[in-house]
């Protein structure tokens, strides 16, 4: 069993990447995924990992250098936040069609104008449908979890996808947590060398990235599609074996006191700790209220969803990005749309909230749902609305 | 004697027979940069990985399923052909000293258009040259971006008309001078820069060697005649190289860590500048007043050049 310890979230993951025998980095410093960048290079200037660290001059080079890596069969790890990742925006969707099996972390902030430094999921919900493995954490413990489990899904041989793991900035990456980092041995002995089916070698010369016209392009995309739904088998035996290991279970879809819940609020990140208090306070004045956290965003768990929501009379469905001038928040939109076929499902409400760092405390998800079951209309609004924002 | 007029008796023997870009390519037929990759490809052999950035020459030799590649060769978009091409080499590097390929030394090859290289890839290129990758550059000049259609870029040269710095009634096409691309690289203090032309192709390929000799960044600028957008007929791409460098438009030198050193091949009396206009539809609007200034300011860049190899020679 791994040692428990305290640390900084950030550096914690620093030190978790640094157990994955890792052979490449590239970053480039933004907050706050700096403190990822900085511990991973004293890593490196320890001698703690061998790896070439790569200090690249933008967010487009670090992406463009670790596909470069990750061609030649090279364990390539990377992260960024808010505009680097909206500045790697192009090369997404490369990385994935090359089915190079890339690590980032996503240290959620706000994406500009005006310039906000601070955590909501405004960079990640752009980067959808460029064909990565996105996954949501809760806690520091699950960042470390998630950030070794990803190379084992990444490199597996019947995904070979890009992973990235987000992790709400300075919310959670700030923070100092206690958590289980397991030990070198442990790691080594989950996590198998990458074995790369074809690489950037003279050994045996090989193209990547062809130019594909009408003739190819749609079945590439849908190979792509498919190797990402299909990732979900191997995403829950990774993370069922972990349970075994360390005895932390994940589900794509976990849940809290939804048994006999008439309403349910479903969020994605670290708000569902304080949201999960926010639950308890209701149940201890007897509503029967439930909470259901995402943490698997692509490939997008419908059956899971399905299974756990169905039954509610009402769903609150929370945002922290908007689609704007769209129907609603990006996990509105699918959320609702997943139930949409349901012979029965909850009246949905989406609340977007959290943008730019903006506080959010236990009552104000208390507040929601006292909202929502004070709405008697028995119709769902065709609209979404705004959580503590002035007018 | 100059070794390019025997080039029959010599080139069979110091030329490398093997193609490393093989026929069945779809570039244009005279295309005089697909010649340069095919030379580069000759002079580095058969331990190269490539990193190509989008344009003319990745779209001509990778059309899904086929490829013209017999060495290891990866596009990934248009701007980070030198970012690419220093993840290889990080990677490359990790593996072979933790063991996990052969031993055998590879070297890392980034190239891209003049768009590629001077405009949209420029932070990029900077960035890897400045970092000290083991890995030569080759930007390979047609002056526009061709790729799409002929538009202009920081590499087309004064006068010139493109689609989008077109000739008109007010308008005597590109007004800018063509950006120092390797003046520029030089300033980055990298141990080796030059420029080449496929129309000397013994001097380029020594140039490609002297790089690839080299362990850390090099750059080589390699002027790429394109008949299809100089608007000139396809058989004459190799000699618009030749007037190129014989006007004293495009000089041909070398530059050894901080070193100047100017190419056997370079004329002692140059030839006119519009001896090298005259055959190519881009220039056919200018008048002589133009013409005289463009004269003017290729007399002064050489007289530079010539300069920094007399006081800054190797
Ligand atoms: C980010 C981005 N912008 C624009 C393009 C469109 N584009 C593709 S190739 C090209 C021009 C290439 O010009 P150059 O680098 O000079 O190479 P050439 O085709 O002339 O050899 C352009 C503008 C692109 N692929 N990506
Ligand atoms: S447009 Fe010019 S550079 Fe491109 S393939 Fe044709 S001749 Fe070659
Ligand atoms: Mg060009």
């Amino acid at each position: 069993m791994g040692k428990r310890i305290g640390m900084e979230v950030a550096v914690a993951v620093a030190e978790a990447v640094g157990l994955c025998n890792i052979d490449m980095a590239a970053v480039y410093p933004i907050t706050p995924q700096s403190h990822i960048a900085e511990h991973l290079s004293d890593l490196v200037a320890d001698g703690r990992i061998d790896a070439e660290f790569v200090t690249v001059e933008s967010e487009h080079s670090a992406m463009s250098a670790v596909i470069g890596a990750s061609g030649t069969g090279a364990r390539s790890y990377t992260a960024t936040s808010s505009q680097g990742l909206m500045y790697m925006h192009e090369l997404l969707p490369i990385a994935s069609a090359m089915r190079l099996p890339i690590c980032m972390a996503i240290a959620n902030r706000a994406v500009s104008g005006p310039l906000n430094i601070l955590n909501d999921h405004t960079d990640i919900m752009p980067q959808r449908d460029s064909g990565w493995i996105s996954i949501f954490v809760e806690n520091g413990q699950e960042a470390i979890d998630m950030s070794i489990m990803s190379f084992k899904i990444a490199e597996h041989k019947d995904v070979m996808l890009p992973v990235n793991v987000n992790i709400d900035g300075f919310q959670l990456t700030h923070m100092v947590e206690p958590f289980e980092m397991p030990t070198q041995e442990e790691v080594n002995q989950f996590l198998p060398p990458f074995v790369p089916h074809a690489t950037l070698h003279p050994s045996k010369p090989v193209t990547m990235g062809a130019f594909a016209m009408s003739d190819y392009f749609a079945e590439i995309m849908k190979a792509k599609d498919e190797a990402l739904k299909n990732s979900k088998k191997v995403i829950l035996d990774v993370w069922n074996e972990w349970g075994k290991l360390f005895g932390r279970k994940y589900q794509p879809v976990e849940t809290y006191k939804i048994e006999d819940a008439d309403v349910l609020m479903l969020t994605m990140g670290s708000m569902g700790e304080t949201a999960q208090i926010a639950i308890d306070e209701l149940r201890a004045k007897g509503v029967k209220a439930g909470l259901v956290k995402l943490r698997l965003w692509r490939p997008f768990p419908l059956a899971e969803i399905k299974a756990v929501l169905k039954n509610a009379k009402k769903l609150i469905v929370t945002d922290r990005a908007i689609s704007f001038g769209g129907p609603g928040g990006p996990v509105f939109s699918e959320v609702k749309s997943a139930l949409y076929a349901e012979a029965k499902r909850p009246l949905i409400y989406n609340y977007i909230y959290g943008l730019g760092g903006r506080d959010m405390a236990v009552k104000d998800f208390t507040g929601m749902f006292e909202k929502v079951l004070a709405d008697t209309t028995n119709q769902e609004a065709d609209t979404y609305e705004f959580w503590g924002v002035r007018e | 004697m100059n070794i390019v007029e025997n080039f029959d008796l010599f080139a069979p023997r110091l030329i490398n027979k093997k193609e490393l870009l093989s026929p069945g390519h779809r570039a244009c037929s005279g295309c005089g940069e697909v010649l340069a990759v095919r030379l580069m490809c000759k002079a580095l052999g058969e331990n190269t990985v490539i990193a190509s950035a989008t344009g003319c020459m990745e779209i001509i030799s990778s059309m899904f399923p086929t490829t013209a590649w017999e060495v290891p060769w990866i596009h990934v978009a248009f701007e980070n052909a030198a970012s690419v091409a220093s993840g290889i080499e990080a990677g490359l590097k990790a593996l072979r000293k933790k063991g996990k390929i052969d031993d055998r030394y590879v070297k890392v090859v980034g190239m891209g258009g003049d768009g590629a290289t001077m405009d949209i890839g420029f932070q990029a290129l900077s960035g890897a040259m400045e970092r000290g990758h083991d890995m030569i550059y080759v930007c390979f000049d047609n002056e526009a971006y061709m790729n799409t259609g002929i538009q202009r870029s920081s590499g087309t040269p004064m006068g010139a008309s493109t689609t989008t710095a077109p000739a008109g009634k007010v308008s005597m096409g590109q007004k800018t001078w063509k950006k120092n691309m390797p003046e520029i690289m030089v300033a980055h203090g990298i141990p080796y820069v030059a420029t080449a032309c496929p129309s000397y192709p013994l001097d380029f390929i020594r140039k490609m060697e002297k790089a690839k000799s080299i362990k850390g960044p090099s750059y080589i600028h390699c002027f790429s005649m394109c008949p299809t957008g100089w608007r000139s007929p396809s058989h004459t791409a190799i000699s618009m190289g030749r007037l190129a460098v014989e006007t004293g438009a495009f000089p041909l030198y070398e530059v050894e860590n901080g070193h100047y050193h100017l190419s056997s091949e370079m004329p002692k009396k140059f030839k006119p500048i519009k001896d090298y206009f005259k055959p190519q539809g881009r220039f056919r609007h200018l008048t002589a007043d133009e013409i005289e200034m463009i004269q003017e300011r290729v007399n002064i860049e050489y007289k530079k050049l010539v300069e920094k190899a007399k006081y800054l020679k190797i």
